[in-house]
Order: structure tokens, then sequence, then C-alpha cells
């Protein structure tokens, strides 16, 4: 008997067989975040994923793209047919995006990335093609090693294959900025913006829906405060940051200098890095049994710490 | 499975009143840990626990535990490990894969004592509840506050968040909203070595492995958890709910194949063939026609603007596909009556038989017609009764075998068909479960999807938290893979609570 999920895609096992079973190993995308974690251990050797849209089904809203392809790439094909997904698109890869797990500027409408991925393919610390997750939207089909393996940045497998959901893209996109507005007032006035950004004073919104749904959601922020149209979000400071929704109103916690905060996410990015907060010791206990069960000899991505930033 | 788990109640005794468990060391322990009344060591209700349900034949339970504090479940856990004894946690018991069930009479933690709604935090949008909290409770809790918790199982009104949580359940309005990993942002678990961590946590990105990622959906074999953030979502300021009849449940299901390609993403696309329709309006007169072959529930929500564009598309969808009718509901209390019908209509069929198996697959939309045949097919084949209603939005099927247990034979061929339905689901290409869980019911055809590899790395996650394979042991890898000898639980050791 042949397991549903059983690899015949060549391209997939000559992967396989480039990273082989022995020896330190990282894996480069475009590196966009290749700081992040820490460096590759001096010395490791380096490989890239295959590239390529293997499947694209728009009416069961799923793709299914090789790790190495682009995030620019995919959307492109993928906009085609009305359709993204919830990956950042900032120059990088698939695969790059999802062992970063660092979610979108558009989340509040585009979801997180740990929930895009359905099913990871992944060489193993023993140069096997591993399947977690199912092809469908819905599936509870044992343990979920998709959720485990984004924001892994590559220590437990090196992603070589995703099926992603995809979304449909609305039919309008407007960003409007007010410098009047208060932005927690705008998380409980419009239903569901795709981003809320706020710098201090000025508070920027992303509306995405029918053209009529986004006139009056506009409306009803007119009637609390002068909103103009803009052509997008603001210039980003450097340093990203990962705080509880709620603790944004502490603004003195970036220091001096400018930031952006994501309203409802927890999400900013400003000019001084946030300081470092240790793991709890328990759980950075779970997370290192976890690692050395799966790659007990520390071959993938070596001198990465998932966390670190 | 029935077979053997019988054969040990026999071998057991397990009649009311057997035992009090005084003398057996663990029962004394957790009787100090805890109190004495909530740890029950009576027939009564370790036979009670010893099911779920499922229709598989109940376990065996040892000391059934009734926690209400986190430090319980820790000493709890920290008795068992000491004693080398195996754990199963419970919620309401409402799996319908076999999940709860005790094997090998393990001490059997319920958390549903454990019913404290601790915070609703609406800065960040998160209520901290206790495990135990029935699914409905919390969003009852919500009323007037302009939000309400997103998953929405069937058994809602009974069933557990903290059950929720390890199952990784759905409902109809996870097609918009998704599944329950999307709504859990932290969890505080007791580990099976009897320490506390929280795993995920309010943050936008938290730091490290996404732990939480992967205990949603373990089906308690990681671990128990004592303490949920779940995400609480706004209401919808509006809602429209249609009813869209049918000549044939294949009009249907391409009606809503149709309404995905359109790009619309409905808050929930439920179909329910004829006779379940008939049964659902014998038992609670919702108002769905007697006289369709199907009919689907379809909703949006949103902003008015939005979702009256959504709607007429949606009716339009339907008239392409012959609807018979569309009908939208006109207030909340005929919109209430049209989900009442769908929700309790595992409830209805208990008018035609006094037993059902229901099944959970899932396949890609486009092939949920062609699937839906073969198990009529199916169904007609082994001289059984099929009824379906199902999350078409998401490809989630649940078909119904209703049938009568005193009949001689038919459990062999209500798992014969059983078995056939999944094979035609995979092969379409779908999976297992879509919110199910395998338990003990799938175990067996997960050799059909995953090779060696894929399982031995869930085995590797399953005994990075759990090493002695104590936690809910037997359940979703298969006997082969798995780090405990499935077999080996078919034995009770000598001595123990029996």
């Amino acid at each position: 008997m042949t397991a549903k999920l059983q690899v015949t895609d060549r391209v997939l096992l000559d992967f396989a067989n480039e990273v082989g079973d022995s020896g330190p190993v990282a894996i480069q995308g475009n590196r966009t975040r290749w700081e992040l974690g820490g460096p590759a251990s001096a010395g490791t050797r380096l490989v890239s994923a295959p590239t390529g849209i293997v499947d694209y089904v728009p009416d069961e809203m799923t793709v299914t793209v090789r790790c190495g392809t682009t995030v620019a790439e995919l959307h492109h094909a993928l906009a085609e047919k009305g359709q993204r997904t919830g990956l950042p698109e900032r120059g990088g890869t698939v695969g790059g995006a999802l062992a970063a797990g660092e979610n979108s500027l558009h989340m509040l409408g585009r979801g997180r990335v740990r929930e895009a991925a359905l099913q990871l393919r992944y060489v193993s610390d023993d140069g096997k093609v591993v399947t977690g997750g199912g092809p469908t939207v819905k599936n509870v089909t044992g343990f979920d090693l998709p959720r485990l393996m984004v924001g892994s940045l590559g220590t437990l497998g090196l992603l070589c294959e995703a099926i992603l959901r995809t979304n449909p893209i609305p039919a309008c996109t407007r960003w409007l900025r007010s410098e009047t507005i208060d932005p927690f007032a705008v998380h409980g006035t419009v239903l569901r913006p795709s981003a809320l950004l706020w710098d201090g004073s000025s508070t920027w919104i992303e509306l995405e829906d029918h053209p009529a749904a986004v006139d009056a959601e506009q409306a009803r922020l007119a009637a609390i405060a002068d909103v103009e149209q803009v052509d997008g979000p603001p210039v980003f400071p450097e340093h990203r940051w990962s705080v509880p929704p709620a603790t944004l109103r502490s603004t003195e916690q970036f220091g001096d200098g400018p930031w952006i905060a994501s309203i409802g996410v927890g999400t900013a990015w400003a000019s001084n890095a946030q300081p470092v907060t240790p793991v709890d010791r328990g759980v950075a206990a779970r997370a290192a049994r976890v690692k050395e069960h799966v790659d007990h000899r520390g071959r993938l991505n070596p001198g990465r710490t998932p966390g670190v930033r | 499975m029935a077979g053997f788990i019988n054969s040990v109640k026999r071998k057991l005794n397990l009649a009311p009143g057997a035992s009090s468990g005084d003398g057996d060391p663990v029962v004394t322990e957790l009787r100090e840990a805890l109190s004495p009344d909530r740890v029950r060591y009576d027939g009564a209700e370790r036979s009670l626990l010893s099911r779920d349900a499922s229709v598989f034949d109940g376990g065996v339970a040892g000391p059934v535990c009734f926690p209400i504090t986190t430090a319980e479940v820790q000493a709890i856990m920290k008795i068992a490990l000491k004693h080398q004894r195996n754990i199963v946690p419970r919620g309401a018991g409402t799996g319908l894969a076999g999940g709860a069930i005790p094997l090998g009479a393990p001490i059997v933690v319920a958390v549903t004592k454990m019913t404290e709604i601790i915070e609703v935090d609406l800065d960040n949008r998160i209520a901290w509840v206790e495990p135990g909290v029935v699914n409905l409770d919390l969003t009852r809790h919500l009323h007037r506050s302009g939000f309400h918790f997103a998953p929405d199982p069937s058994s809602q009104q009974v069933c557990t968040i903290g059950g929720n949580v390890a199952n990784n359940s759905g409902g109809p309005h996870c097609l918009a909203y998704g599944v329950t990993n999307a709504h859990v942002q932290a969890l505080e678990v007791v580990l099976p070595s009897g320490e506390v961590v929280m795993l995920g946590g309010l943050e936008a990105e938290p730091a490290g492995l996404d732990l939480r990622g992967a205990f949603v959906g373990s089906e308690g074999t990681l671990g128990i958890t004592t303490r949920i953030a779940v995400t609480i979502t706004p209401d919808p300021p509006a809602v429209k709910t249609l009813l869209l009849s049918f000549e044939t449940v294949r009009d249907a299901a391409n009606t809503v194949s149709q309404i995905i390609a359109a790009g619309i993403v409905p808050a929930a696309l439920e179909v329910m063939d004829q006779r379940i329709t008939v049964a659902v309006e014998n038992y609670v007169n919702a108002g769905y026609p007697r006289d369709a072959g199907a009919v689907l529930l379809a909703e949006v929500d949103g902003l008015a603007e939005s979702i009256e564009i959504d709607a007429e598309k949606i009716a339009q969808i339907g008239h392409a596909n012959s609807a018979i009718d569309v009908r939208t509901a006109a207030d909340e209390a005929e919109r209430a009556a049209l989900w009442k019908g769908r929700k309790t209509a595992f409830g209805a069929v208990a008018q035609i038989a006094p037993d059902y198996y229901l099944h959970d697959t899932v396949v890609p939309r486009s092939q949920l017609a062609d699937v839906l045949e073969k198990i009529y097919a199916i169904a007609d084949r082994h001289d059984l009764l099929v009824m379906n209603v199902f999350h078409a939005g998401d490809g989630n099927l649940h078909p119904l075998l209703v049938f009568d247990g005193r009949e001689e034979g038919i459990l062999d061929r209500v798992h014969a068909a059983g078995a056939e339905i999944v094979r035609v689901s995979l092969d379409a290409g779908g999976v297992l479960s879509g919110e199910h869980g395998i338990g003990v019911e799938k175990q067996a055809y997960m050799d059909e999807v995953f090779t060696a590899d894929d399982l031995a790395h869930q085995n590797r996650l399953r005994q990075a938290f759990d090493p002695g394979c104590r936690t809910n042991p037997g359940k979703v890898i298969p006997s082969g893979h798995s780090c405990a000898d499935i077999q080996a639980l078919r034995q009770v050791p000598t001595g123990v609570w029996a």
C-alpha cells in the first residue's frame, strides 16, 4: 500500500538528496530575514529550496507551491484569478516567509501566516521528505506539524513545498489617514480593517471590501474625525516589535525616535530594537526537547534559535 | 475495538459499586491531593466515564478525578508519574472518534468542574477561560459586549472549550472564521512531567517555537490544559441567512462550489439532504421544505452594504443551479429557527432509529457531488440508511449511518460501510477528519495517508512532550509507529484498579 501523501515529485526528492543526511546544512531564500534568530554557523553548507507553482485550484482556494518561489511571484499568479495569501510580500520566498513566521502588515484582514499553511513538506535531519498537515482547508488528521514548522527558522526541517490557503482579493482597497482620530476608537468603529497603524499622531487605516462597504466605513470614520485618502502605509522604522495589543497604549516603551504600531495586532516598528525578553524556562526546555527529538545532531540551520531577535 | 474493550470490561467485572479503591496507594494519594469526593472510584462513575459519544463501546476507567485548580491537575500528574500510571484527560465526552475513551484503566481527569470564565480582556480581545467552560456559555457570557466565541460545533451547548482545544474543533462558522487553532492565543498546560508551562502568548508573534499550535488538536496526548486565552470575535453588524432549496444534492453541492469560486467567503454554507430535512421538520419544525432533495443554508455576515451584494450573488448562483426556492430569513426569529434545525439534526435522527454513526471526512469542494453519490451507493450496498448533513463550504462531510444496534450483525455492516466512505473520501483527494479527530476511530487509516517517515515525525513531537507515552495512550498514531504499544493497553496490569 502506498500512502496518499507519498512524495513522488522528482524535484523534491532531488532536493532531499542534496540536503543529504550528514553535516550541518542551512537553507537560504532571498536573505531578506537572514539574521533572524542569529546567523547560520560558519562553515555551514547552504542549500536553496526548489521553485515553481505546482498546482493552483482557485475554486478550492488552495495553491501548491515549492518553497523557493518568491511570494511576489506567487501572488502575481494568484492575482490573475483574484486571489492572494496571508504571506507578507517584501522580496522574500514562500519558505522564508513561513520559516520566519512574521505576519503581514495586513494581518487583521488577511490572517496570520501560521493559519495560511495547510500542508508543509520539509526535508528532515536524515534527508527524508516529510509531510505534515493535508491538502484541505479543514483538517485534523494527526499532529499539527505545519503549525510547529511556521516560525521555526528551518531548525526542525528544511521547507520545500507548501499547500497554502488563498483568499479572494476584495473589490476595493483604500488607505485613509487621520491626524485627529483615536486609533483605538477606530478599532471599535470599523468592523474589519485590514491594517490599522499609528505613529502617535497620525493613524492609517486600510479598508478592504465591496466599494459601497468601503464608502460606508469611510463615512462612519468621517463622522468622528477628519480623514483623507492616501496612497498607502507610511515608511516603517527598522526594528520589528511584538507585544500584546493592549500595551500599545504605552508608547513610551518604544523610547526616543519614530515608531509605528499596528493597533489590534501588537506588532510595531521602531528605531530602537525591542529589549530581549527571555523565553519562559519551561517553554524553552520543551522547545529544546522538540529540537532534540526532531534533529538530535543539530544539523539543520545551526546557529539559529527561534524567538531570538 | 468494541470487542476487546468489552472483553476487558467483563474481565474487570466492572459493576456499580465494585470497588471503593480503598487500599490502593494511588487512589489514596489522589484523594489527599484533591478531596475524597472529587476522586471517584465507584463502578457507576467509572462506567459512565469509560466511553464518549462515539459508538465505541467504552473503555476501562481507573479512578476518576475532578480537579478544580491547576495545582490539583499538577498533583494528579505527579502522582501518575510517580506510580507510572496512564492519564486520560476529558471534557464533556462529546467526542465522536473515541479520543476520550480510557484504554488500560488510566486515571481519568475530567475537567468539567473547572468552569470559570476568569477574565474578559476587551483591549486584547481575548477571554481567559478554564477548560471545563462550555463553548456556548462563553458566547452567552459575552452577550451584549459586542463579541462572541467563533468556533461553534454542533455540540456547543454541552462541549467544553478544553475539548475544543484537544480536537481543534470547527463548526459551521469556521468557514469564514477558522477552526479552534485560529482562536487560541495562549494555553496554560500541565505536562506529563508535572511541570506547568504557558504555551503561546498575547503578543503579536510569541517568541520561540509555536508549541501552542502543536498542542491544539493533539487530542489530549501532550498534557492537560488548565487555562486558555481564546480570541473573542466582534459580532457582525449585519447578518443574512438564506435557505436555498434544490431538487438534488448535486445541485446544492455545485452551488456551494460556485459560490466559493465567485470569490465569496460566506460565514457558513451548510447542506442537508431530504432525509435529514424531513427528520428535522418532524423534530423542531424549523421551516425547511419537506419536498426538496436538498437544502443549502447560506449565511453571510459583515457590513450591511457588503452582505446585500454577496447575498444577491448567492441567490443568483443558486438559481443558475436550478434552485426551487431561495428564501431569506425575514427576522432574527426565523434565522434562529433555521439554525436550530441545522444544529439539532443529529438529535432528530433518534425518531428514525436508536443509534447512529456519524462520520467526518473532508473532500475538495469540487468533488462533493461525486463523493456524495458514492456514499449513497455504499449505504445501499450495505442495506443501511444514510443521511447527509454537512459543512459544505469546507468540503467537510458528515455522513450519518442510522441503525438499530439490536439488529444482529448490523454494527459490522456499519463499520464496513464507514471504511468505504473513508476510502472514497481519501481517493477524492480528501483527508481523514475535518473536526472529530483520529482518536481510536481512524488510527488504522493513518498509514494510508501518511508515510512511515511522516508518522515518525508526529511521534517525535509526541515524545518530546510525553516520553513515557502515558497521556491518553493508544490514540492518534497507529500501533507500530506509536511510542506506546497499543496492544499492551488491551491488558490491564494485574492488581491495577480491579
